[in-house]
């Protein structure tokens, strides 16, 4: 062999000599096998932190919604008043008093906070002014169907706009990809209560359909049967889909970009150097890390679940938890107001506590690294 | 150290590709007749600098080139010659036969061992996903191929590493579990995308020897991608020397560090830094930069940062392309007239 510039060999050169020192020299992670039984400690650690700082939060949740209720001028007693004397009648001060006085709105702020929340601690939400009914009870029934329309709206969201997303992604700027984004952009851009209006008008003129509400009249008092599931099931999609629709094409718009930045990335050429087909490369790699991002927004998604949209409940007639609310507020019902705002933030922590522990699942940086 | 019976059997001929990327600003024509050959148990080093078409070889080779890159003509033929000769650019990019060829006739390792593999799956899982999708297998069959293949590579404890996230290993063992993959197919030709760029100079050292040690043992025809002319010293047969999309020259190793015949692979080899240079002795510089390949000077791509450019014949005309299998120069410092 001709002489070489000596320059050229020489750092690998030198580097042959420092090799085999190198070599058999451990890894800075000091293998896989890494012991688990610290990975587990170190994950409990985190969640009873979590979990700690989840209970103080609640705590001034509670705190905040009390004054949050006691925030505008008067009391229910006034609201109370005010209203019979709209419609003729009239209180007089003492009878007034005495129910001041039996709901507790003569103590000072603190004691009722105390009594308030202790009473919660008990599973006691205390008896809703308006409805002359515990709180617990008024509410109950709609929770479970709140329940249902939200997670109905939620299946559907999930399911029309995941796959449309990943189309709209993988062939960017093709025409399906136009198509959906004006769609998506026009679903953005409607608001909710005004489709919710349209479709009812559509479905009652041409499809004869029953709309408002989520059970035909005869079902609406009657006690829970088979009748009545098929019932509710045969009037959840227009809420459904009416519910679905913002939603739905939000997410097209966040999954279309999680995955744009994603297909760019070299592990994506791997896969399919690897001989995978298309399909599956995209599948297993990008969007499983494109779907990262949805287990954060689980935290947002637990309150809705249990309020649902207010102004679409209100116009679709649904018997909603959302509309109650606003019916609270407006006749100051401060023991049914405060049940559903702290519901509505102690489901936010809930939900928090979820996507964490969902990341935890399924990052595997956030698992054992503690990072990502 | 060669396998003899093969040594002169080409595994892969390239001829006069041509890829270009239509982008809203113009046509960009990333390759202009690129033409080599590959042959079982020898390396072929393709040296460049960045953006003159090295990785989008590799990439044409193994069809999966992101749009909007275009192969426009060419042939890409496996085992020319013999009865069995396939022209990949004939095949549906995602049919099933070039997906048999795609890691399992020709496997890619990668410049960047972090982020060429993915952090949500372990790398058992990566590796045995590719051993089974050129074997029938079965998931305990194909573990114990992928420890295997660990172990080949040198990766100490490989059933424990198995099971490991790419993060919780270090930059030279990722890259060891990235050739790892690229073998899990047992292919006979193999194109390493600046494999040792992000590794520091210790661990190049290990990765190199280690491909080395593969190609001798299994013959393999290695086609190796770098900028590093380090590299290129030590590890190959033949060197293609690419400048904005074409190869300007062609050479046994030995012939381009001795008797270098381009003025740009003169330049190149100036500007490598000399271990022997006076203190405080400036580098040796290319005047200029590479143009943007949708603005390709009229002539020869290289004589706006040519020092023996020749005016009337240089800025006029392209050189003539040298023949494939043959060494050369494209320039018209070769050509007399």
């Amino acid at each position: 062999m001709p002489p070489m510039h000596d320059a050229l060999r020489s750092p690998p050169m030198r580097c042959l000599l420092l090799k085999d020192a190198f070599r058999h020299a451990p890894d800075r992670t000091g293998g896989a096998g890494r012991d688990t039984n610290a990975h587990a400690y170190l994950m409990l650690s985190y969640l009873l932190q979590r979990l700690g700082l989840a209970l103080v939060t609640c705590l001034f949740i509670s705190a905040l919604t009390f004054l949050i209720i006691r925030l505008p001028p008067g009391d229910f007693v006034d609201a109370y008043i005010a209203n019979l004397t709209a419609s003729g009648s009239s209180v007089s001060h003492e009878q007034a008093e005495a129910m001041r006085r039996e709901y507790g709105l003569d103590q000072p702020v603190l004691v009722q906070y105390a009594r308030w929340m202790g009473r919660v601690l008990q599973g006691d939400f205390g008896v809703s002014m308006v409805w002359r009914r515990p709180v617990t009870e008024v509410i109950g029934d709609r929770l479970w169907l709140t329940m249902v329309v939200s997670l109905a709206a939620l299946f559907l969201t999930w399911a029309i706009a995941l796959p449309i997303g990943i189309y709209s992604a993988v062939r960017q700027y093709s025409i399906g990809d136009y198509i959906f984004t004006t769609l998506g952009f026009i679903g953005l851009a409607i608001p909710n209560f005004l489709l919710a209006l349209i479709l009812m008008y559509l479905g009652f003129r041409y499809l004869g359909l029953n709309v408002g509400g989520l059970f035909s009249p005869d079902y609406v008092q009657a006690p829970w049967s088979w009748a009545r599931v098929w019932d509710l099931i045969k009037h959840l999609p227009l809420p459904a889909a009416v519910l679905a629709l913002a939603g739905t094409a939000q997410l097209i718009r966040i999954m279309r970009a999680n995955l744009l930045d994603e297909l760019r990335r070299p592990y994506v050429v791997t896969a399919r150097a690897k001989g995978l087909s298309e399909m599956r490369a995209i599948l297993k790699y990008p969007v499983r890390a494109a779907l990262n991002p949805f287990a954060s927004s689980v935290a947002y998604l637990f309150p809705y679940l249990v309020s649902g949209s207010i102004v679409v409940s209100l116009v679709l007639g649904l018997p909603t938890v959302g509309p109650l609310l606003l019916q609270a507020l407006v006749a100051q019902d401060m023991f049914l107001a405060g049940a559903i705002v702290l519901l509505l933030g102690v489901m936010t922590v809930i939900g928090t506590l979820i996507s964490d522990i969902l990341l935890i699942w399924i990052d595997p940086r956030i698992r054992l690294e503690g990072r990502a | 150290m060669r396998l003899t019976l093969m040594a002169d059997q080409i595994a892969l001929a390239v001829r006069d590709l041509a890829v270009h990327f239509e982008m809203e600003q113009g046509v960009v024509r990333a390759l202009e007749g690129v033409s080599f050959d590959l042959r079982a148990g020898r390396t072929l080093g393709i040296v460049g600098e960045s953006g003159c078409g090295k990785s989008v070889t590799a990439r044409s080779i193994l069809r999966i080139l992101d749009r909007p890159g275009r192969v426009v003509g060419g042939s890409i033929v496996l085992d020319p010659g013999s009865s069995g000769s396939t022209d990949v650019l004939a095949l549906d990019s995602n049919a099933e036969r070039m997906r048999a060829i795609r890691g399992g006739r020709i496997g890619l390792i990668f410049q960047e061992p972090m982020t060429a593999l993915s952090v949500h799956y372990t790398v058992g899982n990566q590796i045995i996903e590719a051993v089974r999708q050129h074997s029938d297998l079965s998931k305990q069959a194909a573990r114990d191929r992928a420890i295997e293949l660990l172990r080949e590579v040198g990766i100490p404890r490989p059933e424990l590493r198995v099971d490991a996230y790419p993060f919780q290993l270090s930059g030279g063992l990722r890259q060891r579990v990235g050739i790892a993959m690229a073998l899990a197919g047992d292919p006979d030709i193999l194109i390493a995308d600046e494999p040792t760029t992000a590794l520091d100079v210790t661990t190049q050292a290990q990765v190199l020897d280690l491909l080395r040690r593969l190609q001798a043992e299994k013959g393999i025809a290695l086609m190796l991608i770098t900028h590093d002319m380090g590299v290129i010293a030590e590890m190959c047969d033949d060197v293609a020397v690419m400048y904005l999309g074409r190869i300007v020259e062609y050479a046994p190793v030995e012939t381009l560090f001795a008797a270098p015949r381009h003025p740009y692979t003169r330049a190149l080899l100036r500007a490598v830094p000399t271990i022997l240079a006076k203190p405080r002795q400036r580098l040796a510089t290319i005047g200029g930069a590479v143009p943007h390949p949708g603005a390709r000077p009229v002539g020869c791509p290289f004589h706006p940062r040519c020092s023996e450019v020749i005016e009337g014949r240089c800025t006029a005309a392209v050189p003539p392309p040298i023949p494939p299998g043959q060494a050369g120069a494209s320039c018209f410092l070769e050509v007399p007239g």
